[in-house]
């Protein structure tokens, strides 16, 4: 990888963390409702498996799904910034035109197929979109990105045995940060390593990786999508990383020491790579405070001010969208008497 | 013309839609090798092949959910649960994803999915296989719900579920598949929305659907006997229902009954004549009836299941009541 796209990444990352805790600030302002999952801690997963995969590319996208943490898969996909950000205010320029709000982002245009609160509920509907692939014969494959705790769900189990059984292009992305909302993976789950739940039981091919370090997510990644693509066939790949902030908004992280959560901070991916690049001469730490400034501006005086200044929704527009709103008569009616 | 049971009905939408348009497959347990529980699929795994008719495993919620994760991409998956009281498993991704995800992504993104089902009581297949739960699916946004009585239906329906953008939930009915009727020999199609006036009258409404629909019917060849001059509306569609073809009959004979094989509380009857009141309640010179299930477990044995089951003898008495004459 060149330097200009490792130091592009770095700035990426920068990126999300700051889009984040912008948004953590637009909702203690109260201008973001509902629940709100941060993605801090975890920029190097999302970022270096969706670096390996087709993103920003429109219809050629691989297509992507997630859970409720879902802001940066979907920048990272190819949805604009500004949108998410908007969609997080519930408004009309919204990426689902604030009918979603921040646990459910969606943009078709770039196969981001969305966020969802049903915890496991995208197993199953990642090894669909595999399935269509499969079935269009597109070489495009599905990629699932879901949590540690979401394993212990029945869909798991049920989509990884079909997903292999049918030999399906959908790779699925666990992103091990070791709890469940306060619970602690070792007092909800029997197999701490989530990779071997897989292999022998569905037969499929999976593996355990660091998260933290982007230079090893990205090589992992890139032979898990070649497999997947290549092979028609699903891979289960793990990341170990970890979430610094709370689960959601309102979480005082009583389930966790502060030396644990210290450990994994020396572990930032942004520490990591800015000091990798700053040590082999790449950039030098003032870069990093150019592009955080750039990237203030750019939160502020674009993406901010997109969201505020966007209209909500109109209420006349509350039914629109249950169901198809212009359906062919022919096959909907109503009956001729 | 030519007379085709239901299961031959919906057997040939399927094999003309899979003929005309690659994107549609179909998927469940036992439908390709093994031809269908019901053999609605018979045949087709040999003409089609294994990657058109999926023999699932028994996952209801995930392949559901993969039939579901299909349609967003374009795909046309005709989703057949073997029993409806298995579609409970199958909640969460057509109640919680199949049924909002349009609405969620602001538009973006339909899930033309097809969920068939038999739902409905036969012989003494006690708790666990009789349930009827159309009231669940009914209640639920984004969703349509439609109820084929016959073959006609079954066939020109399902060919309408299967070309709508919306995920569509057909109500099948043990029962039922063997029913015949003369259908067209051309290609034809019948609406999802629209309830249909069955057999017309002036004395009182009988209102049904699925195969309750023949309870009335069987009721209303009894009445007519008495002098009563029943009109039989089915509904076809339980969402969206079609409440002005209801008013209509209802402002014409003034008497209601509805019939619906599952049990009272918070149930299709309850959901009509809410309906009738909001729409035409001054219409009404007598207390509407609803014909339904005990509210019971569905019973093994054969004398208290049929007890509990509302048949065309409890719908008959049920219209001498609201005529006054018992
Ligand atoms: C079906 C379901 N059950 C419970 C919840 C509540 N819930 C939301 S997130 C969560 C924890 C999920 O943990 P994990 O899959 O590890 O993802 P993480 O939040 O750590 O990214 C729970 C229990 C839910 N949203 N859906
Ligand atoms: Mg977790």
């Amino acid at each position: 990888m060149s330097d200009a796209d490792k130091k592009r990444l770095l700035r990426e990352m920068i990126f999300y963390r700051r889009f984040e805790d912008r948004t953590f600030e637009a909702y203690m302002e109260r201008k973001i409702g509902g629940f709100l999952h941060l993605y801090s801690g975890q920029e190097a997963v999302g970022t270096g498996v969706l670096e390996m995969a087709i993103v920003g590319k429109g219809q050629e996208n691989d297509y992507v799904i997630t859970g409720y943490r879902d802001h940066v898969h979907a920048i990272k996909t190819g949805a604009p910034a500004r949108e998410v950000m908007a969609e997080l205010y519930g408004k009309e320029n919204g990426s689902s035109k604030g009918r979603g709000g921040s646990m459910h982002i969606f943009d078709a245009s770039q196969n981001f197929m969305g966020g969802y609160a049903l915890v496991g509920q995208p197993f199953p509907l990642a090894a669909g979109l595999a399935l269509g692939c499969k079935h269009k014969g597109t070489k495009q494959i599905a990629i699932c990105f879901l949590g540690d705790g979401a394993n212990n769900q029945g869909t798991f189990h049920e989509t990884m045995n079909m997903a292999s059984v049918w030999n399906l292009p959908v790779l699925f992305v666990c992103e091990n940060n070791g709890y469940a909302i306060g619970t602690h993976i070792d007092r909800s789950t029997a197999q701490r390593d989530q990779y071997k739940r897989v292999d022998t039981a569905y037969n499929m091919k999976s593996s355990q990786h660091d998260g933290m370090d982007i230079d090893n997510v990205m090589p992992a990644a890139k032979a898990a999508i070649d497999y997947v693509r290549n092979e028609q066939k699903p891979y289960f790949i793990e990341f170990m990383t970890y979430r610094f902030r709370g689960h959601s908004m309102s979480d005082a992280k009583g389930y966790r020491t502060k030396e644990e959560e210290a450990e994994w901070e020396k572990r930032d991916p942004i520490t990591i790579s800015s000091k990798k690049l700053i040590d082999a001469g790449v950039i030098t730490p003032a870069v990093i405070k150019a592009w955080e400034k750039e990237i203030d501006d750019e939160i502020e005086n674009d993406i901010i001010k997109f969201a505020e200044e966007g209209p909500e929704p109109k209420v006349e527009d509350l039914h629109k969208y249950v169901l198809d709103d212009n359906p062919d008569p022919r096959w909907i009616g109503p009956l001729q008497k | 013309m030519a007379e085709t049971a239901y299961w031959e009905a919906i057997r040939r939408a399927h094999d003309e839609e899979m003929a005309r348009d690659p994107m549609v497959i179909a998927m469940g347990e036992d439908i390709g090798v093994a031809g269908g529980t019901y053999k609605a699929t018979s045949g087709l795994y040999d003409k089609y092949g294994e990657t058109r008719i999926i023999d699932c495993p028994i996952s209801e919620n995930s392949y559901t959910g993969i039939g579901i994760g299909a349609s967003m991409t374009g795909m046309r998956p005709i989703i057949e649960i073997m029993s409806i009281n298995f579609a409970l498993l199958a909640l969460d991704t057509i109640v919680n994803a199949a049924a909002k995800i349009r609405y969620m992504s602001g538009g973006q993104i339909a899930c033309p999915i097809v969920m068939r089902t038999p739902g409905g009581t036969a012989h003494q297949l006690a708790a666990q296989h009789s349930a009827r739960l159309a009231r669940m699916f009914m209640s639920t946004s984004g969703l349509r719900v439609v109820t084929p009585r016959g073959p006609l239906d079954a066939y020109g329906m399902l060919k309408s579920a299967i070309r709508s953008n919306d995920p569509v939930i057909i109500i099948e009915h043990e029962q039922m598949y063997n029913i015949k009727e003369e259908i067209p020999d051309e290609e034809f199609f019948r609406p999802l929305e629209g309830a249909e006036v069955v057999l017309e009258g002036s004395d009182i409404t009988l209102i049904g659907y699925n195969y309750s629909v023949h309870l009335c019917l069987q009721a209303a060849e009894r009445l007519a006997k008495d002098g009563i001059s029943a009109e039989v509306v089915d509904l076809r569609s339980l969402k969206p229902i079609d409440r002005e073809t209801i008013r209509k009959s209802v402002e014409k004979t003034h008497k209601v009954l509805v019939a619906e094989e599952d049990e009272a509380p918070v149930g299709v009857g309850s959901e009509i004549i809410t309906g009738i009141m909001e729409d035409c309640f001054f219409a009404l010179d007598s207390q509407p009836v609803r014909i339904h299930a005990a509210d019971v477990p569905v019973p093994y044995n054969a004398k208290l299941e049929k007890a509990a089951i509302p048949n065309a003898d409890d719908v008959y008495q049920g219209a001498l009541k609201v005529m006054g004459k018992i």
